[in-house]
């Protein structure tokens, strides 16, 4: 379609963060090759949200399809972040568990999932929690036919809630600075627990635990990009190449990194702390460095690197 | 929810072959736009769904200001509207037809 000519500007300036999803999927592959899966004209619209008197959006706030990445097939979703804070409801993940179970037919060099979501859309949450369990179990079984599912993560809404899960599932991700990658937002960790437990005003500390820097460099993501379209297709197309294997001994790797972390960084109060631990030098001079300052901070860090997932 | 529809009579249709297109994210303050080459080429329809009722007689206004200005012959249009203000609206459809041409 003819947005899809306009929003393919230079990948090189277009900011992930500031971009639509559309406008991701359609930069982030080779020029001219996405082709939607029930676009908008097909109006496939939450049949729920009308009895909210809540307006719909043409494509359920998703947009599934296949691309070319370097010449070779892939399979792409992408979350649009604005649209009810890119938050799962029936058809939007009905089309993101049917594009994983296409995977299994068509078998993609890579599935990428743009992940820009809060978690599941409260107005239809029992049709939002079965997706996020259904995407789960597709995307286990799309790797353990072969194929990695590559998620990216650097949207305005994050990846909370359920989208937290589907990513703790995928083979790899990449994430931005602006990416947070978390199960509870901070506002309902203050709802719960108390401004004393997480302050979600205190925007510093919100970056700090639940974004892209500090996942990095944990090896909760695998790779970190600029705020670019081109970072993240960099990064995509590095990570298809390093996927690992869905097999016995990637799970068991995965259990020992995870009870391995806990164990070192348990009783941590603070984010800085844990940099401490890793050997990072100057921990409070983390959330101000450039890419590539943090490039090399990573570089020197043992968690940021693992076999695991 | 209120539903509106504009039927206009245009004196020539939108220039370009691009048969659809869509600008914009329903979330607040903004809106989607759908346009489809799909009608008469002397024949504009704007149809909208808004969750902020009551403003059927400037969503009219904008509507037609925007149909003597672009000429769009042949195009529906379909509307999600997230609470636009009206130059928002008014830009978008200027924005989608500017789509549709190229």
């Amino acid at each position: 379609m003819a947005a899809q000519m306009a929003a393919s500007t230079d990948p090189q300036a277009l900011s992930w963060y500031e971009a639509t999803a559309r406008q991701r999927v359609v930069a982030l592959a080779d020029p001219g090759t996405f082709t939607e899966f029930l676009p908008p004209t097909e109006r496939r619209m939450s049949p729920h949200l009308p009895l909210f008197d809540l307006p719909r959006a043409f494509d359920d706030g998703i947009v599934v399809g296949r691309a070319r990445l370097d010449g070779r097939p892939v399979l792409v979703a992408a979350q649009e972040g604005r649209f009810m804070g890119g938050a799962f409801g029936e058809v939007h993940g009905a089309k993101l568990i049917g594009l994983l179970r296409a995977a299994l037919d068509v078998r993609p060099a890579a599935v990428l999932i743009l992940f820009d979501t809060g978690g599941v859309r409260l107005q239809e949450a029992n049709a939002g929690e079965t997706a996020i369990a259904e995407a789960m179990r597709a995307i286990a079984e799309v790797r353990s036919a072969g194929v990695p599912v590559i998620g990216l993560i650097g949207g305005r809404a994050g990846c909370y809630g359920g989208g937290g899960l589907i990513a703790g599932t995928c083979s790899r991700l990449a994430v931005s600075e602006g990416g947070r990658i978390s199960v509870s937002g901070p506002e309902v960790i203050e709802t719960n627990r108390g401004a004393e437990e997480f302050d979600s005003r205190d925007r510093a500390l919100v970056w700090r635990t639940m974004g892209g820097k500090h996942r990095r460099l944990i090896g909760g993501a695998d790779a970190f990009a600029a705020d670019t379209v081109a970072a993240f297709r960099a990064a995509a197309l590095d990570l298809i190449g390093r996927a690992p294997a869905f097999d016995l001994a990637t799970l068991e790797a995965e259990q020992a990194r995870l009870e391995a972390r806990i164990a070192r960084f348990g009783d941590c109060r603070d984010a800085t702390e844990i940099w401490a631990r890793l050997g990072v030098n100057d921990p409070d001079a983390v959330p101000a460095m450039t890419t590539a300052a943090f490039d090399e901070t990573v570089a020197r860090v043992e968690e940021a690197h693992h076999d695991a997932r | 929810m209120e539903s509106l529809t504009f039927r206009h009579t245009t004196a020539k249709p939108l220039a370009g072959t691009v048969p659809s297109t869509i600008t914009g994210v329903v979330a607040s303050g903004n809106l989607e736009v759908l346009l489809e080459r799909v009608l008469p080429p002397d024949t504009c329809e704007v149809a909208i769904e808004t969750p902020i009722a009551g403003y059927g007689p400037v969503w009219e206004a904008v509507v037609a200001d925007f149909v003597a200005r672009a000429q769009p012959g042949g195009i529906r249009i379909s509307i999600n509207d997230g609470g636009a203000r009206p130059d928002t609206v008014s830009l978008r459809l200027l924005q989608g037809a500017r789509l549709m041409e190229a």
